[in-house]
């Protein structure tokens, strides 16, 4: 036991020689969607650091987000949904002051199904999936869905739903559109991130929706897009609300956010009205308070404007990593709303937020 | 070693009042601080369960928190009901089926066995008490589902849809994760630490007992069965009582094996959740303040359960011990 | 040739009448008994052998690299481009996690054993011994929720010294109980004659009671300590996790640190297959551990043995 100490005290003194008095370490926590996208930021950004700025991040999911922002354990939220009004008053009572939400990638949710003989690319719409998820739709041999997919031949086999057993920023994303294209799921079940499923089966964690819908013939689910192409899992193509058939790729989830936005970006982009726009899709953001030392996470001013440095580097240069992790590039006009909201951003008065987008030359 | 030596020494030592009376006092405060401590901490746990957990008893009522059956997040409506079956059918179910096995290995490694083997035996079985539930979580994730899946699962499901589809209902849909894996892995889980405990009780028999059974002319199942078993029934009942609150507790290999569903009925090939299991699944995800004191509320019912557990396996204990004075 | 055996009242009075047939009965009987026994300890074994074998093959790949040792995790596109990536920063946090929680329960828990078993009159023991008893039933989450109220929340940051903590409340009650099943061995004899010498109360705990049953007092701690390094659940919320190494040696306790269960359970959730290897990697890195405080506690009670003869 004494030489196990010896040894951590060891391996200590021998880290904290290599360590130089100026490194900083920023603390993030939230959705597990852009994870594998923002810990590959992390990669890149010490490497261009040289390794003095490490970003820790860990996925704990959109709610563990939020609430760990909220509790200013964690120096940014990450969250497929959004602050709600009763979120930003909370904080702003908590003595946070304004919250913002910046996007920093967007996602988009599939529909992954597990029909032998059936490959990619059986069309859905809003209507048919919201009925199979209520219930009402119990057999793949259902009229509603032979109308959609003509050509296919539909085993007759019950249909298993699985959804998410664990809250999540992708279950906001699905119910919302749900919510959005049918009356009957608006009121009977409505939008969050974990709901009342009215049947089904849960699996834990996209991983664990992904694996069922692999081992059941006739289940349907839906996942993160990145999980069903990495699993390799049969997905649907939607028909969105212009009426086109449209296949979840990159260029279609950007699509799905090129409507105007707000200031705030508090919007969620499920059901575009964009004519070639992939309906359920949305926005991760990314959480930050206006004024910076109001977080008790954050408790010197390098650490803040490293931060905002990071934050700027990722949706500008980091944004080149998206692509080939089949994440999607922020749109222009939502690099501009958060070039906006940086500018906002202080330290104990001083405009930080400002100094640091002059000096990146933005 | 010469023992008068020692003693003469002890008897050298200054034995001052004060450093008599006072180092006693002192000692004893200092234990009896610690052991306070873990009063202390027990209670603080328990506070801060139902403090953090208190708005949904006041909202719901204690017992309807109990009994509701609905968890639903978005109405803002909580119930700890199906979490508390979903707890019970696991444990009573892992118990079951892992009792006779574990008494048997017990039976074997303490009565049988040569010593090299029963060695050998309990080296195992208290290394596979200590394997981590993660360890084993991680296994039944990436072996035993798809493993059941294929070949119990699916198949009993297909030829009941043929043949009985009157049970289709009790069956449910065929998910590899669901009650039957999770109360397997339970199983497996808590097997080492039911056959340990009744292992050290058979072990306690004085000999004296086995002797005069054999003496008898009894074969050694017989002595087994009418002298030892009996002499060590109460320690056996009280060890799988102990497993059982094991069972109710254990957490990460459940989570990732049940399948964590809210909704009752359970189904055998269906995906269910336990009381641990929704905690540490929903924990990192509640947003809303009811719902995050809702799972403080669960954990402070769970607190309720293993506390009545260990009661009556204190009391069983102490009530069987009374025939045979064992333990 | 019948035995006849002296008829005796109860139970035992089966055997009174003792014929061929009815001996070769109750021997096939004995044999029968003794087949079903091989069988449930075969049906028992196996399938936990088969769970530390399965892990041991699919992780020893991970496990014989060198940078499983030497690198961070980072991020998944390192382990998907085959870029240098390992578990080094979670093996150096599980190290500083454990050993604090060590710190900070050996003496707890120790004195709460000494209290229970040296001061059997005290009025408190019972309700510590039920207490204690329910605090080591209770789900390990629990006791990580408790360091997360007691600790990150008024520190406002998750940290190695959180996780140490809840980690000790997991230790704690195995220590207490361990402490004193070892203690009451002790035959009160010793005490007797310690205290008929004049010595005061607690020399006699202290130099004669603790040393005799030091055997199992480290038994003990070994047990608690292996029990609570395999716990993932009181982490998740309190040393949280960390994809990389730590920039300074305070910040394994002052930070973020990542330790091999929590992040095993992160790996093997993840949706890549690299992931998944770095997680059975994980599990072998635990069995060791497992195993080797294990290995010791056999030492150390075999040098025990040794001496008594």
């Amino acid at each position: 036991m004494r030489k196990m100490f010896t040894m951590i005290a060891a391996t200590l003194l021998a880290t904290a020689t290599i360590a130089s008095a100026q490194q900083v370490e920023l603390l993030g926590a939230g959705a597990t969607f852009p994870a594998p996208l923002v810990t590959s930021m992390a990669d890149e950004y010490r490497d261009v650091t040289d390794g003095r700025v490490t970003v820790n991040y860990q996925s704990i999911g959109s709610g563990g987000g939020i609430r760990q922002f909220t509790e200013q354990t964690v120096m940014f939220g990450m969250s497929e949904a959004f602050l709600n009004d009763d979120q930003l008053a909370a904080i702003a009572e908590a003595g946070g002051g304004i919250a913002f939400n910046l996007p920093i990638t967007l996602g988009d949710v599939v529909v992954t199904y597990n029909l032998p003989g059936v490959e990619t690319g059986l069309v859905f719409d809003g209507d048919t999936i919201a009925e199979i998820f209520l219930g009402n739709i119990t057999t793949w041999a259902d009229p509603q869905i032979a109308a959609l997919n003509p050509d296919v031949r539909l085993p007759p086999l019950p249909i298993t739903v699985v959804h998410r057993s664990d809250g999540s920023g992708t279950t906001n994303v699905f119910t919302n559109y749900l919510t959005k294209v049918s009356p009957a799921w608006n009121e009977r079940v409505g939008f969050a991130t974990s709901v009342n499923w009215p049947t089904g089966i849960g699996g834990n964690g996209n991983e664990g929706v992904a694996g069922v819908v692999q081992n059941t013939p006739g289940a349907i689910g839906y996942n993160s897009a990145v999980y069903a192409v990495l699993n390799d899992i049969a997905y649907g193509y939607v028909v969105n609300k212009s009426g086109n058939v449209i296949e979840p790729s990159l260029e279609a989830t950007s699509l799905a956010a090129d409507v105007p936005l707000p200031a705030d970006t508090r919007i969620l982009v499920t059901d575009t009205e964009a004519p070639e726009g992939y309906p359920i899709a949305g926005f991760a953001w990314m959480l930050m308070y206006e004024n910076l030392d109001a977080n008790n996470a954050i408790s010197t001013r390098t650490e803040a404007e490293e931060l905002l440095k990071f934050i700027v580097w990722a949706i500008t240069d980091g944004q080149d990593l998206a692509e080939p992790l089949a994440f999607s590039r922020i749109p222009a006009a939502v690099l501009q709303l958060n070039f906006d909201m940086i500018r906002q951003m202080k330290w104990q008065g001083e405009d930080l937020g400002a100094q640091v987008l002059a000096a990146a030359g933005y | 070693m010469d023992r008068t030596l020692t003693a003469s020494e002890l008897i050298r030592r200054p034995t001052h009042p004060i450093y008599r009376r006072l180092g006693d006092r002192v000692f004893q405060v200092v234990v009896v601080t610690l052991g306070l401590s873990i009063i202390a901490l027990a209670l603080l746990l328990a506070e801060v369960l139902l403090v953090e957990g208190w708005e949904p008893l006041r909202r719901f009522g204690f017992f309807g928190f109990l009994t509701g059956t609905t968890w639903d997040p978005v109405r803002g409506v909580f119930g700890t009901w199906p979490f508390i079956v979903g707890t019970l059918i696991t444990a009573v179910a892992s118990l079951a089926l892992s009792f006779l096995p574990a008494i048997g290995v017990a039976i074997f490694s303490a009565e049988y066995a040569p010593r090299w083997l029963a060695s050998i035996i309990d080296t195992i079985v208290d290394l596979l008490a200590a394997v981590p539930s993660v360890v084993v979580g991680i296994w039944g994730i990436f072996v035993l589902v798809p493993l059941m899946q294929n070949h119990v699962y699916l198949p009993v499901y297909y030829w009941a849809f043929e043949n009985a589809p009157g049970l289709l209902p009790v069956l449910g849909p065929p998910a590899g994760y669901n009650l039957v894996t999770a109360t397997i892995v339970l199983a497996l889980m808590i097997v080492p630490y039911t056959t340990a405990l009744a292992r050290d009780a058979i072990r306690l028999v004085p000999r004296s007992q086995r002797e005069a059974a054999r003496a008898l002319g009894a074969t050694r199942w017989e002595v087994m069965r009418m002298a030892v078993l009996p002499y060590a029934r109460g320690a056996i009942v009280a060890g799988a009582i102990l497993s059982f609150g094991r069972a109710i507790g254990e957490t990460m290999a459940v989570a990732m094996l049940i399948g964590n569903s809210n909704t009752l009925p359970f189904t055998f090939f269906g995906p269910a959740a336990t009381m641990p299991s929704v905690i540490v699944n929903e924990f990192r995800e509640a947003v809303e303040d009811l719902h995050l004191a809702s799972l403080m509320t669960v954990g402070f019912y769970l607190f309720l359960i293993s506390l009545t557990v260990n009661l009556i396996a204190a009391w069983l204990q102490r009530k069987l011990a009374v025939g045979g004075r064992a333990l | 040739m019948a035995v006849t055996a002296p008829a005796a009242p109860g139970t035992l009075g089966r055997l009174a009448t003792v014929t061929p047939e009815n001996l070769r009965r109750r021997y096939r009987r004995d044999r029968l008994m003794i087949g079903l026994l091989v069988v449930a300890t075969t049906v028992v074994l196996v399938p936990l052998l088969i769970i530390v074998w399965y892990v041991v093959s699919n992780g020893i790949s991970a496990v014989l690299t060198a940078d499983f040792y030497t690198q961070d995790l980072g991020s998944p596109a390192r382990a998907l481009q085959g870029r240098p990536t390992g578990l080094g920063h979670t093996i150096l946090g599980t190290m500083v996690v454990d050993g604090l929680a060590l710190l900070i329960a050996v003496p707890i828990g120790v004195g709460a054993g000494i209290m229970l078993s040296e001061y059997p009159d005290h009025p408190l023991n019972p309700v510590l011994r039920i207490l204690n008893d329910t605090l080591n039933g209770m789900p390990a989450i629990l006791k990580g929720l408790l360091a997360f109220s007691l600790i990150v929340k008024p520190m406002g940051t998750f940290s190695g010294f959180s996780g140490a903590v809840a980690l000790a409340f997991v230790m704690l009650p195995i220590l207490a109980r361990a402490t004193e099943g070892v203690l009451r061995i002790i035959p009160w004899s010793i005490r007797e004659a310690g205290l008929a010498l004049g010595l005061p109360r607690w020399r006699v705990v202290l130099n004669t009671v603790l040393p005799a049953a030091r055997v199992g007092v480290v038994t003990g701690i070994l047990i608690a300590f292996a029990r609570a390094a395999g716990e993932a659940a009181p982490l998740l919320f309190t040393s949280f996790g960390n994809n990389f190494f730590s920039s300074t040696p305070l910040r394994y306790l002052m930070g973020p640190v990542d330790t091999l269960p929590a992040r095993l359970y992160s790996l093997a959730i993840s949706p890549y297959k690299e992931w998944h290897a770095m997680g059975w990697g994980a599990g072998v890195i635990l069995l060791v551990l497992v195993i080797v405080t294990f290995v010791g506690t056999r030492i150390v009670t075999r040098a025990r043995h040794t001496t008594d003869l």
